[in-house]
């Protein structure tokens, strides 16, 4: 528990002091690549929270994926 | 049901811990992401959308289509309705309820409003899903916010739900159901997740969820079953009963490279796990090539495993042989893989009235599911194997999805 709580104290301290220091390293007109549609995490949301459904209702596991929904899938 | 609550005892645990320690923190470090509001440029909400899906899943005795619209609509350059009908259709059964039920019919209807309003670097998003079955209703607010920081190298993500589930059974029949209310969950949900660039080609991810149950959380169609030397076949059932509370813990970590010939390859791993002892491992490998400005090619494989829960068997040895028990498929140690593979054909390059581009996708998986500790126990006729000695289960499923998207 306590090690959990520094972590999180250690990650906020580092997000607050980079605030001020880190440049970005990756210009804006470098980015090309990363702003073509094959490189977006989620091209189609629809299927993504479909997929989702059918492997919660069928597996232990949940969450971490970023998606919000509900129904049971009991059968 | 039959279920003994007297039985119950809220599990208090290091998960629970861990999400105190979460939500003490969580508000300070969205203090300090907003107060971090750069002045280059500001977020963009994305282009207009509208989909028409159809999907088909078809395993382990069931079959199930969907259909679903979804539109999404700028209403300023910074406020956007996202909305999202969904339709299930459910025939058939799976195993466990076919070897004690007879088949089920349902159909599930899922609605969702969206509103994104984004100011400067901040996005904000509020939703609220309803979700209705014949025994099963389910209301799902949820709020996140997100922030992009480092001169937008950096997008950090809050998010937050609260989904209220009503959970019933039909003890009549697939054609005239007789519903009887069992009880009420309550699920809080607590997401923190950033995406980082980390190279003009590569950029990577991390999401940590924590979810909490409070309620009926059983799955009143799934029996548990004893030893019983007395039945014909070597054993009985009896209800499930679960435990309370439920406290689960999600790290997902993915990463995603543009190669020189323009294509796209990540990686993705999550570790699970909650306080009725699952353990789940999920690794995710894509790669995505796009052929001519026309074609995208995309292939996908997924390999999942879990550990089963504590209060997990296949076969107890006598009747409420302890606190918890539970029969239910999903809770057994499982491995599955998915393969699949997804074509999306673009089209109306230049437009065409109100519309300024279209795609059309076909996506295919197959997922083939092994269970280690649950056995099909369906009627096998004579001779009839032992209890505990009937053969592991083990089924595969082919989905398949198909969507129009109009982009204007």
């Amino acid at each position: 528990m306590r090690k959990l709580r520094l972590l999180y104290l250690l990650c906020a301290i580092g997000v607050v002091s980079a605030c001020g220091g880190i440049q970005p390293w990756v210009k804006p007109y470098e980015r090309d690549h990363l702003a073509d549609p094959i490189m977006t995490w989620d091209r189609d949301a629809i299927s993504s929270a479909y997929m989702d459904h059918v492997q919660e209702a069928r597996e232990g596991s949940r969450g971490g994926t970023g998606a919000a929904g509900g129904g049971c899938g009991c059968n | 049901m039959g279920t003994t609550s007297a039985h119950r005892q809220p599990l208090r645990t290091p998960a629970f811990t861990a999400f105190a320690a979460f939500t003490a923190l969580a508000p300070l470090a969205a203090l300090a992401f907003l107060a971090w509001a750069g002045a280059a440029r500001a977020d963009v909400l994305p282009d207009n959308r509208a989909d028409i899906f159809y999907s088909r899943y078809s395993g382990g005795g069931m079959d199930i289509t969907g259909e679903s619209v979804l539109v999404r609509e700028k209403f300023s350059d910074t406020f956007a309705v996202e909305a999202n009908y969904f339709v299930d259709k459910v025939s058939g059964a799976s195993v466990d309820v076919l070897s004690q039920a007879s088949v089920i019919k349902d159909e599930r209807i899922q609605k969702s409003v969206t509103l994104t309003y984004v100011h400067d670097k901040t996005t904000y998003t509020v939703s609220y899903t309803e979700s209705r079955e014949r025994d099963y209703i389910s209301y799902t607010p949820h709020f996140a916010l997100s922030q992009d920081m480092f001169g937008d190298l950096t997008t950090v993500t809050l998010g937050y739900s609260r989904t209220r589930d009503t959970v019933g059974e039909n003890n009549g029949t697939a054609d005239v159901p007789i519903i009887e209310w069992l009880g009420h969950a309550e699920s809080i949900s607590y997401d923190l997740g950033i995406s980082q660039v980390i190279t003009r080609n590569l950029i990577g991810g991390l999401t940590y969820e924590v979810i909490t149950d409070d309620g009926y959380l059983a799955n009143p169609y799934r029996l548990a079953r004893y030893l019983d030397p007395l039945s014909g076949k070597g054993y009985s059932t009896e209800s499930q009963v679960y435990p309370d509370t439920r406290t689960s813990t999600s790290v997902e970590g993915r990463a995603k490279y543009y190669l020189p010939y323009r294509a796209a390859a990540s990686v993705s791993y999550r570790y699970f796990r909650d306080t009725w002892g699952v353990i789940g491992n999920t690794t995710e490998l894509d790669y995505t090539q796009p052929i001519a400005n026309v074609w995208i090619l995309e292939g996908r494989l997924r390999f999942y495993s879990q550990g089963h829960a504590r209060f997990y068997s296949d076969l107890f040895p006598y009747a409420d042989s302890q606190n918890f028990y539970a029969r239910d498929q999903d809770l057994a140690a499982q491995k599955n893989t998915t393969i699949g593979g997804k074509v999306t054909y673009a089209f109306l390059p230049d437009g065409w009235k109100v519309f300024k581009r279209g795609t059309a996708t076909l996506d295919v998986s197959r997922i083939d599911f092994k269970y280690s500790d649950f056995r099909d126990i369906r009627d096998y006729g004579v001779p009839q194997y032992a209890p505990g000695e009937e053969p592991l289960y083990s089924f595969n499923a082919m989905i398949y999805q198909i969507y129009l998207s109009m982009f204007f």
